[in-house]
């Protein structure tokens, strides 16, 4: 944080699922995808054809889902990614889901590292500025 | 609301029951405490998911529960492996992941489940009973225990089924309770063609319109025939819970915890009603296909998704009626069904005329389908629904048989009438 950002505006107050701090990109997906079957393991970048964000990579971003969707074995492929340190910075979530959050607190249990998720209804994540985030411990969501 | 643990699962949770039973508490109770839940339930059966490779994270997880001495406390399935055990060389893995697939499978199996193999594991002998609370993975089981069975489970994802599966507990959220099972949506089938609503294809082309329209919301479907075979309703869920996130369906007169409207409702009014309607099913139908309008080509079939049953194989071998089939055609089943066809003959009728047999795996969560790639057609909703992002395969869907009389012809021959 350099010395002139001591009047930080705060983009939002998230409730916190997974406590924790980060910072990256904004990544917004435009639409629900679901992690087995929509992103690669091996590279984070999404693979479902039919999304319209085909292609792209999430790693090291803050992933905002306004809704998520699909195969119970997503939590397996966040484990993976976060093994492999190629997960999202940060998780922000439209609704609470135990899915994704899930490979988090195992991943955790296992000693990779660990990364903030957060539930910021949908309507909250549209007003969130485009660019680079900073996650504070706590849920405070700012511009970087 | 806070989440309060009981005395013994706190006990768990510090390490009473050793270290791989006290992680698999933490990871329930912090699940739980995301969920909202206030506490855990006692669960009496569960049906693991997590036995699939998707990279060595998932070997590190199962094989440190193993290792720490991890044991399931209550009867345990397993869903799909990433290999055919019965059937070697039918995976073309590379061999690392052949070898971490095959570990994954070890280390389950190490820690008390059932090898089992199958995603339709109720129709392999593990059928809860109503109103039991059980903790199952794997997302058409789920619907189908909750929905068939009329017993209860969330939709667990990978790695909790097996930590509920250790600890015999899971978070009282969700589907365990009534106030969430209710149907808060009715949907009206009674505008469909009589012989569209009796016909085998119409059930994962109504799951898939389904999944896609609610979500994960509970609808109770009005309107349809009575009784419906239970492979239907498996096709149902299965194609609901691919295409949205559907763990629990009432159909009146048909489910159990449906006998009439007001019962599967609560008796409160539905926050929506639909009435379906002949486009809203063909638009569905051809949302399972991903190959362009009008192909004609056909690579390869794929079938049993979720695994087929005994009934569904004497279904296979009377539409193939001794013909033989000119491109590769896969149906994909659980070693109980195998063992069921073998005794009494159908295999090897079947296997005469091509059909070739995938066991405790299926086409699209292990590489078994031709490198060429090309067209795929397929009956179930969930396999068109994940073959393309995950084959590569273009998807046409159809009943079974337009299956069969499009794999012997050699071109995709499809009976329109039926969606008109």
């Amino acid at each position: 944080m350099s010395a002139g950002s001591s009047h930080i505006v705060i983009a939002a107050k998230a409730r916190v699922l997974i406590d924790g701090a980060a910072e990256g990109p904004l990544l917004r997906l435009v639409e629900p995808i679901s992690f087995w079957g929509g992103v690669d393991p091996e590279t984070g970048r999404l693979t479902d054809p039919r999304h319209p964000q085909h292609g792209v990579a999430i790693g090291g971003t803050v992933l905002a889902l306004a809704a998520t969707r699909g195969s119970s074995s997503s939590s397996a492929i966040m484990l993976e990614l976060l093994r492999r340190g190629i997960g999202p910075a940060a998780l922000l979530l439209g609704e609470p889901d135990a899915i994704l959050a899930l490979g988090v607190i195992v991943g955790r249990e296992m000693g990779y590292p660990a990364i903030p998720v957060l539930a910021l209804p949908a309507a909250a994540q549209a007003l969130l500025p485009e660019g680079r985030l900073r996650i504070a411990r706590g849920g405070a969501i700012a511009a970087a | 609301m806070t989440l309060t643990l009981s005395a013994e699962e706190r006990a768990m949770a510090a390490g009473a029951r050793g270290t791989a039973v006290a992680m698999a508490a933490r990871i329930l109770a912090d699940t739980a405490a995301l969920l909202g839940a206030e506490r855990l339930i006692e669960v009496t059966s569960s049906h693991v998911d997590g036995c699939l490779y998707h990279g060595d994270s998932g070997v590190e997880f199962a094989e440190r529960l193993a290792a720490e001495g991890g044991r399931v406390a209550v009867p345990t399935t397993l869903n799909v492996g990433a290999l055919d055990l019965l059937h070697p060389g039918r995976v073309r893995f590379d061999p690392h992941r052949a070898a971490m697939a095959r570990r994954l499978m070890a280390a389950y199996e190490a820690l008390g489940c059932t090898p089992s193999w199958t995603c339709a594991p109720y129709q392999a002998g593990h059928r809860p009973k109503r109103g039991e609370h059980v903790a199952w993975g794997e997302s058409n089981a789920v619907v189908f225990c909750n929905s068939v069975l009329g017993a209860r489970t969330n939709r667990l994802g990978d790695f909790l089924d097996i930590c509920a599966a250790l600890c015999a507990r899971a978070p009282y959220a969700g589907l365990h309770r009534d106030q969430d099972r209710r149907a808060r949506i009715v949907v009206d089938a009674s505008g469909l063609s009589e012989r569209l609503r009796t016909t085998e294809a119409f059930y994962p082309v109504l799951g898939a319109w389904l999944g896609a329209e609610i979500g994960s919301a509970v609808a109770a479907i009005t309107g349809m025939p009575r009784p419906i075979p239970e492979d239907r309703l498996k096709a149902l869920g299965a194609a609901a819970a691919s295409s949205g996130a559907v763990g629990l369906f009432h159909i009146v007169g048909v489910t159990p915890e449906a006998p009439d409207l007001a019962t599967a409702t609560g008796g409160e009014a539905p926050e929506r009603r639909i009435a379906l309607t002949p486009a809203m099913i063909r638009a569905a139908r051809d949302r399972l296909s991903t190959a362009a309008a009008g192909t004609r080509r056909i690579d390869a079939v794929a079938v049993g998704s979720p695994h087929f049953s005994e009934e569904e194989f004497s279904e296979l071998g009377r539409l193939l009626a001794g013909r033989r089939l000119a491109v590769p055609f896969y149906a994909c089943t659980g070693r109980g069904v195998l063992r069921q066809i073998e005794a009494s003959g159908l295999l090897a009728t079947l296997t005469a005329a091509g059909v070739e047999i995938v066991t405790d795996t299926c086409v699209v969560v292990a590489p078994i389908l031709p490198d060429s790639g090309g067209v795929l057609m397929t009956n179930s909703g969930k396999f068109a629904h994940y073959a393309t992002p995950n084959t590569g395969f273009a998807t046409i869907y159809g009943s079974l048989a337009d299956c069969v009389a499009s794999a012997v012809e050699g071109r995709i021959a499809r009976d329109e009438s039926l969606w008109q």
